[in-house]
């Protein structure tokens, strides 16, 4: 069977999203080609522009566009950006993205839930950004989130998998594929991520601020196939998540 | 006069001009204000009609102000803030210190992290439009002040829509509408007005103009505008007092709380600065960053940004003065701001030159204007060399006159992505 990535009744192959600030619109077509990506992030508010630089104009064709709703500051204006994106033609899909926190971009989970359960309803395929807590992981669950965006650190900190605790028990828990998202900064932490059995992987600032954007793409790609190629195959022995030893500790049971 | 409004009488000389046209009442009430402090009003009284708000921000920042003595820091202090994963108030305050200056580069490395971190490759671009340039204060220093003769004027909306198709022709979609401080010449109807013309033509609107009430804030935020950006020009208020003479503008606390009123009108964001330069600008940037810093705890939304006018150092000044700051000064003030304030915009004038606007860029600044006039409704003259108009004259001379097509490619070619606008107004 092949390995798909599922997302509102979506089939991706690729399990690498890519962002698209912060960098060149023109090194965006090389990025989604070395990056392998089939899905590619935008913030509507720089889609929001006349002909000049239109960043819609740089993604290349075929790619599923993931707006999202950057800017927003409560769920209200989180819903009407997103119809905004809809009406602008940039599709069904929205990653809600609710900030109150100019300084580190941490997610307002409250008013997040509230936004998805609007969009979902609205038929969206609502991916939400979200702090990784399991009870609103499950909000967003029942609200009708297409998947759920823990983040892994702060945004652009390049801290890799602060979270990873809680991540893990999103992973565990929850029936819907889990994206890590955010402060992810090298490929050995992406890799990582998908070995714990993340659905996939989203990431921006560490390849928009490589030396060379799509080779650090290309290096993303290879570590998200590693890591997920590792955790389809099942980890080997790792003691700390559920290993055997050689000499079974029952073998004196008769 | 006293010995210290004597001192403070000589150190200001410099800016005194007396105009030619002045009549001699006026140039005696100008003489008089100058010279006897008697005869200006309390800096520190709310005129009628100023709003006063609950906040105690302005007392903190002028305490940790007068609190802060760069002399005490050492070259240790300095590396001790810089080993350090997260700036504190006091790394900031050795930062900013003059034993800083010996380790610039290891600041620009580590503001450039912060910045890319933070920011990507990204830099914005965009265009002050002064719409008037009444005033009716006195600040000595300004080229607009009320007793200089220079050519008054306020666009008509039409001659507004006209500019501001003008400037949108040329790609430009962040647009700073500044006015002189004139409640009389340009009252808030007025510019409501002018910004929803400009709704029109560009997709991110700012406002330099005198501070308001938060009614008034409301109003233009309703008509669209979403940043607002006040100048304290000096934290050290009694300094502050010999510069502002006369009208509005010489309440020191109402500016202060400008910020804080427009964000509790809704407004998305403030900018602010001192101008540096006016008094010691160790303590006025110290004091700048701090104002930021606490209305980032009290306003955890507001996208705050910080500027960094100057007072050029006069040529030919051989003693050494704390209020000269020349590049190197600057460049260290805003790689310490970066480094204190990772997440706050920092924007870089058209008063500073080219060079030390791309080298800036490429360290912490995120946002530059370009294709920049000060002048009143001379856009058209100064983009197609139309110079038939009766434009009004200029607050000051600018350094760096690229226009925005220039602007956006030498960003590009020092490896920063141009942004035009990454903003929805909602």
């Amino acid at each position: 069977m092949e390995d798909k990535l599922i997302l509102g009744g979506h089939e991706f192959t690729s399990r690498f999203i890519l962002g698209s600030g912060k960098y060149n619109l023109k090194l965006i077509q090389a990025a989604v080609e070395q990056g392998g990506a089939e899905i590619i992030t935008l913030a509507l508010r720089r889609a929001n522009t006349r002909e000049s630089e239109n960043i819609l104009d740089f993604i290349p064709k075929g790619v599923t566009l993931l707006p999202n709703t950057s800017g927003a500051r409560n769920a209200d204006e989180a819903v009407r950006i997103a119809r905004l994106s809809r009406e602008m033609g940039c599709g069904d899909f929205v990653k809600v993205e609710i900030m109150h926190d100019a300084k580190y971009l941490l997610p307002d989970n409250y008013e997040t839930v509230k936004a998805t359960e609007v969009l979902a309803k609205e038929g969206f395929i609502v991916l939400p950004y979200m702090y990784p807590d399991l009870n609103v992981a499950r909000d967003l669950q029942n609200a009708g989130a297409a998947a759920v965006m823990p983040l892994a650190a702060p945004i652009g900190s390049n801290q890799g998998l602060a979270t990873k605790a809680f991540i893990q028990i999103l992973i565990d828990e929850i029936d819907l594929p889990i994206i890590v998202d955010a402060g992810i900064g090298k490929p050995s932490q992406a890799c990582e991520a998908m070995e714990m059995g993340a659905a996939a992987i989203m990431a921006n600032t560490a390849i928009a601020t490589a030396g060379d954007v799509p080779a650090m793409a290309a290096a993303f790609r290879k570590a998200i196939e590693a890591g997920r190629s590792a955790y389809l195959t099942g980890m080997g022995r790792v003691l700390a998540r559920g290993g055997s030893a050689s000499d079974p500790l029952t073998g004196f049971l008769r | 006069m006293s010995e210290k409004s004597e001192q403070l009488y000589e150190e200001n000389q410099v800016y005194y001009v007396d105009s030619d046209t002045l009549p001699p009442q006026a140039l005696a009430r100008k003489h008089r204000l100058e010279q006897d402090p008697s005869s200006r009003t309390d800096h520190m009284a709310y005129m009628p009609g100023m709003e006063i708000i609950d906040s105690d921000v302005k007392d903190k920042v002028v305490a940790a102000m007068n609190d802060f003595d760069y002399s005490v820091y050492t070259a240790r202090d300095v590396e001790r803030a810089l080993s350090h994963e997260r700036c504190s108030i006091e790394d900031f305050k050795a930062l900013l210190s003059p034993a800083a200056a010996p380790f610039l580069e290891r600041m620009a490395r580590r503001a450039e992290l912060e910045t890319r971190n933070h920011f990507g490759n990204t830099v914005y671009i965009f265009t002050p439009i002064y719409i008037a340039n009444y005033c009716q204060n006195y600040c000595i220093y300004c080229g607009f002040n009320c007793y200089n003769n220079i050519r008054r004027k306020r666009l008509s909306f039409e001659e507004i829509e006209h500019e501001m198709k003008v400037i949108a022709a040329t790609g430009m979609e962040e647009i700073l509408m500044l006015t002189g401080e004139s409640r009389t010449y340009s009252d808030i109807a007025y510019i409501g007005e002018a910004v929803k013309i400009a709704r029109r033509y560009f997709r991110n609107i700012g406002i330099e103009i005198y501070p308001c009430n938060t009614d008034e804030y409301r109003y233009l935020h309703e008509c669209g505008v979403d940043y607002v950006t006040v100048f304290q020009e000096t934290y050290n208020s009694d300094k502050y007092e010999t510069l502002h003479l006369l009208g509005h503008k010489r309440v020191w606390p109402y500016r202060f709380d400008a910020q804080e009123r427009a964000l509790r009108a809704g407004m998305r964001g403030a900018g602010f600065s001192a101008l540096l330069g006016l008094d010691d600008f160790r303590k006025d940037a110290f004091a700048s960053a701090l104002h930021v810093w606490y209305l980032n705890r009290k306003y955890p939304h507001a996208e705050l940004s910080l500027s960094c006018p100057r007072l050029r150092p006069i040529i030919n000044n051989d003693r050494i003065n704390p209020r000269d700051v020349g590049e190197k000064e600057l460049c260290q003030v805003l790689c310490a701001y970066r480094i204190f304030l990772p997440y706050v915009g920092i924007t870089v004038s058209s008063r500073e030159s080219k060079s030390f606007r791309d080298g800036i860029a490429k360290i912490c600044a995120t946002k530059v204007s370009a294709g920049v006039s000060t002048g009143i409704g001379d856009h058209e003259e100064k983009y197609g060399g139309d110079e038939s108009g009766d434009a009004g004259d200029e607050q000051f001379e600018i350094s760096d006159s690229r226009s925005i097509g220039a602007m956006y490619a030498d960003m590009e070619r020092g490896g920063l992505q141009p942004v035009l606008n990454d903003y929805i107004y909602v």
